[in-house]
């Protein structure tokens, strides 16, 4: 290992530093206030990081493949963990208890999140996810009353182990059948092995989907996703459906990418499969919902199936490489937006989060309203919001490749969502009975930025198209 | 630049409106009525610049040099996306089309709309904004994008300054517009997208999407997605379940701007894009839209027969009205294409103000249903006699702007079907008998003396009058609209003509 390969580790190298430096300052003199600050000092230096280690990329060991593209992600999923951090103060803040363990957790998780998007090989994929998951199970445990959290944690923890253990058994039998751990090996040899021993293979890939697909919360793998999302913190609900699920499907791109699993018909109409499943059943169910946490995790099943419909057309570098990372990019703003909102109006009051408590928002707090808005606009894929430039290179992609069936549920699927997403709008845009004078909500500054940036990259995307394209 | 400065005029000024509630609950009215007649008299001193818009030279549909007005410049490079905007002569109809019926629906809401009235002329101007674009947009995305964002002003008129089953009407307003919406997205990406492949570029513009080729099927298949979107929003029978609803439950302006111009962007979408893009596949499917558009016709008639509400009946006479439309555009030829054309205006015209009417019994009576009027005249003079002069306009009595178009387009349409026409012209019958019957239940029989009512006031008088004029004029010298159309209808006749020889 030389020095470049270090300087091309340099986000993972200053996350682990910071992980260090928080338990050194625990031992020393037990602050919330300085754990802060390092924190959001590690975060922003690992953006940097990621930044500098873009003249650096290259494969490092058999592990890591550091290229733009995930130093690009990692630096996206560096900035929704400031988010989170930011929204978290308020959260915890106030009751004066020994939090630091919080964001030490924030700081593995995140670093497990940025291990599995440079990982090029099962083992560091595992790794990472471990890291991730691990750290999380606590992050949703965390606040000390209430029995929703611990619920939801253990829920998740459960489901969660199970899933990393049957990827796990997937892993050990495509091993045993091709010899193979490295995502570019693995997926050549597959075919080969397939020839000799179909059984292996079969079983050991249905394992990873559902392995995966768990993790990505894809129909029919979906089933903990709500509640986890409604018993968590709200900003570890944000955390959860941006960087848990987005790192995962970067790694499942550079699989699918690297492995060329494109050649293997039966695993793409596997995909298409529960592709179309998780569009209608998360759009349909999310339809019932009047908790908007809730609501928003069955919206994002439905999300992570438009998603699978660009990795399906993907066969190499190209216009749906290129969508997969707008898409994922919009969906991880206009999410930090909508949770920027949540966690300051609905706070960490269960009850608050029902529908109703967002009864007349825009006449008690017009940015609040409107930055929620947007957001919800942009989920429902509405012109001049980025969501819309991601459905229209979801469409585009999936013209491209003639996937119509998929393109139907597409348009199904929107169609159905517009409903849920409006039901929110016509609940914020209710004229209040009295008219007594509400206080508006703290901390407008960091759902407004993030809005900003939705209305943004879905306005003028150009110059983040030409980015995107380089990468 | 015109083109932009008339929509950024609209965006601005919905802001002004909104900020300008703080002086006061009557100020945001002014800066709105202010804003929209600027629009219209920078649009008309822009006009006199241009040549004689008679002797026009017919436009031909893939050469923008040859229109009235174009605008170009780069959005979206990467997907040869572009702010490109161009008028001809029917769309220039449209847009000062939509701008009177803007200042109608202003006045409309003077009295109407108590609550939050700077977010109420907000949305108002926002809706004509997005309609303007939708009106003058010649590139692909731009077009959609106008066609979905002017939805969601129009969104929050209706839901929350609607009637009493406002978030049903909002909902079903929305879904229904956005699913259609859809399908015609995935139609325009997948012709950027064959257009791509055979020429390398990418490019939404209408001037370069304009004679793509492509397989029979892939046209039909596309042309239906355009046509589905257009016919929601016209709406076309069996698409027009929609519209009661948002009609009914919208407030006064909001019905004004969705019957009068709304409707409207349908119709232009179908003559401007869905035939011309299409035109062989639209031969193939225009005995089917003619077929539809005969069915609205006769179905919107009968059902606005049997309705109670007096907006709702209005609703449905829109559903009757508009189907002449559809006939008019696949009948696709002179006389039919005019017809459509002029009922497009006249419809406008016509039905905005009977909304008008039924706000205004609305807002006196505190009730839109029938069986609780009658006698009207006698307690409202001056509302009974306007009442009665847009009831036979909308039935079609010569000498009025409707019968000048429908009239128009039963001749062309007999030159194509005569079968068909036969059956279209059932609807002038039913049209006379459900527009009487809402005379007399409504404003005729026996008066309730004890009903003490407020009759039309100067303002009032004065927006209807602006509308009597403008049918009058549009019934005893139609010259004038036919002549701004008649060049853009030669330039995309001679273009479906040599494209596949012959009639639709």
């Amino acid at each position: 290992m030389n020095l470049s390969q270090v300087q091309a580790l340099m986000p993972l190298l200053i996350l682990s530093l910071t992980a260090v430096m928080l338990m050194i300052q625990a031992s020393i003199k037990r602050d919330q206030a300085t754990a802060w600050v390092i924190t959001a000092i590690g975060l922003v230096l690992t953006i940097w990081g990621a930044i500098y280690a873009r003249d650096f990329s290259q494969t490092v060991t058999i592990l890591f493949n550091v290229d733009p593209w995930g130093l690009f992600f990692s630096s996206l999923m560096a900035l929704a963990a400031l988010v989170t951090l930011l929204l978290s103060r308020e959260s915890f803040a106030d009751e004066g208890q020994r939090k630091e363990e919080y964001y030490l957790l924030l700081v593995l998780s995140l670093l497990g999140a940025l291990v599995l998007i440079q990982s090029s090989h099962m083992v560091s994929l595992l790794l990472g996810m471990e890291l991730m998951g691990v750290a999380l199970y606590v992050m949703i445990a965390f606040p000390e009353k209430g029995e929703l959290p611990v619920e939801a944690a253990i829920k998740y923890l459960v489901l969660s182990a199970c899933a990393s253990v049957i990827l796990l058994y997937g892993f050990a039998l495509l091993y045993a059948a091709t010899g193979e751990l490295s995502y570019a090996g693995l997926g050549v040899k597959a075919g080969q092995a397939y020839a000799q021993n179909p059984l292996l293979i079969l079983a050991g890939t249905g394992m990873v989907i559902s392995g995966i697909g768990f993790k990505l919360s894809l129909v029919p793998f979906h089933m903990w996703t709500p509640d986890v999302y409604q018993g968590a913190p709200t900003p570890v609900t944000g955390y959860l459906a941006t960087v848990s699920k987005g790192a995962v499907f970067v790694a499942l791109t550079r699989m699918y990418l690297d492995g060329q699993l494109y050649q293997y018909p039966s695993l793409i109409s596997a995909l298409a499969v529960i592709a179309i499943a998780s569009m209608l059943i998360g759009n349909l169910l999310a339809l019932r919902q009047n908790n908007i946490k809730r609501l928003l995790a069955y919206s994002s099943i439905a999300h992570l199936g438009y998603l699978l419909v660009v990795l399906i057309a993907l066969t190499g570098k190209g216009l749906a490489s290129d969508a997969v990372t707008y898409y994922l990019t919009a969906y991880v703003l206009t999410s930090l937006a909508a949770f920027a909102v949540i966690a300051r109006v609905s706070g960490e009051d269960a009850t608050q989060c029902q529908i109703s408590a967002y009864e007349g928002l825009f006449w008690r707090d017009k940015v609040q309203a409107i930055c929620l808005t947007v957001a919800l606009l942009s989920l429902a894929g509405i012109p001049l919001t980025a969501g819309f430039i991601g459905k229209f290179y979801v469409i585009t992609v999936g013209v491209q490749s003639s996937l119509w069936a998929l393109l139907a549920a597409v348009v199904v699927g929107s169609a159905i969502a517009i409903y849920y997403y409006l039901r929110i709008i016509f609940a914020m845009s209710k004229v209040p009975e009295d008219t007594v004078e509400h206080q508006a909500y703290p901390g407008r500054v960091l759902a407004l930025f993030l809005t900003l940036l939705v209305l943004v990259l879905g306005s003028w995307p150009e110059s983040f198209i030409n980015y995107a394209t380089s990468l | 630049m015109l083109m932009i400065n008339l929509i950024l005029i609209l965006l601005v000024g919905g802001l002004l409106a909104m900020l300008s509630e703080r002086f006061g609950s009557h100020v945001p009215r002014m800066v709105a009525l202010a804003v929209v007649l600027l629009d219209l008299v920078y649009l008309l001193l822009a006009l006199s610049g241009l040549p004689e818009l008679g002797g026009l030279q017919a436009p031909v549909p893939g050469d923008p040099q040859t229109w009235l007005m174009h605008y170009r410049a780069e959005w979206i490079p990467a997907f040869g996306i572009s702010f490109e905007f161009a008028l001809d002569g029917i769309s220039l109809l449209m847009v000062l089309l939509t701008l009177v019926l803007g200042a109608v629906a202003v006045s409309s809401s003077w009295t109407d709309v108590t609550t939050k009235c700077g977010f109420f002329e907000a949305n108002l101007l926002w809706t004509l904004a997005g309609v303007l674009g939708v009106f003058m947009a010649l590139d692909l995305f731009l077009f959609f994008l106008f066609w979905e964002v002017m939805l969601i002003p129009m969104y929050f008129m209706i839901a929350i300054w609607g009637h009493e089953q406002r978030a049903y009407a909002a909902m079903k307003f929305f879904i229904f517009t956005q699913a259609s919406g859809l399908l015609m997205l995935v139609s325009v990406l997948t012709l950027a997208t064959i257009h791509q492949s055979n020429t390398g570029v990418w490019s939404f513009s209408y001037f370069d999407l304009l004679n793509t080729q492509m397989a029979a099927q892939t046209a039909y298949w596309l042309m239906l997605g355009f046509f589905v979107a257009f016919v929601v929003k016209l709406p076309g029978f069996p698409f027009h379940t929609w519209l009661p609803d948002a009609h009914t439950q919208a407030p006064t302006a909001g019905s004004v701007i969705l019957a009068g111009v709304l409707l409207k962007t349908g119709a232009y979408g179908l003559i401007r894009f869905a035939v011309p893009l299409f035109p062989e596949a639209s031969i193939d499917f225009a005995p089917i839209a003619l077929w539809l558009g005969a069915a609205g016709v006769v179905y919107g008639a009968v059902l606005a027969f049997a309705q109670t509400d007096f907006k709702r009946l209005i609703a449905y006479s829109s559903v009757s009205h508009m189907g002449f439309v559809l006939l008019g555009v696949y009948a696709w030829n002179q006389l039919a294409l005019q017809g459509a054309v002029m009922q497009m205006v006249a419809h406008g015209f016509s039905t905005a103000a009977l909304f008008m009417i039924a706000g205004s019994l609305q807002e006196r009576l505190h009730t839109r249903d029938m069986r609780e009027m009658g006698g009207l005249w006698h307690n409202m003079p001056r509302m009974g006699a306007v009442a009665m002069f847009f009831i036979i306009a909308s039935l079609g009595l010569p000498g009025l702007g409707n019968f000048v178009a429908e009239f128009l387009v039963l001749l062309g349409l007999f030159q194509v079907d005569p079968w068909l026409t036969m059956i279209a012209a059932l609807g002038l019958i039913t049209g006379a008998a459900y527009s009487l019957l809402l005379m007399q239940r409504s404003f005729q029989g026996e008066p309730d003396e004890s009903r003490r009512l407020n009759d039309f006031g100067t303002r009032e008088m004065l927006t209807m009058a602006l509308m009597m004029v403008a049918l009058i004029g549009l019934g005893l010298y139609p010259q004038p609209v036919l002549d701004m159309a008649q060049p853009v209808l030669d330039g995309l006749l001679q273009f479906s003509a040599t494209v596949v020889g012959g009639q639709l």
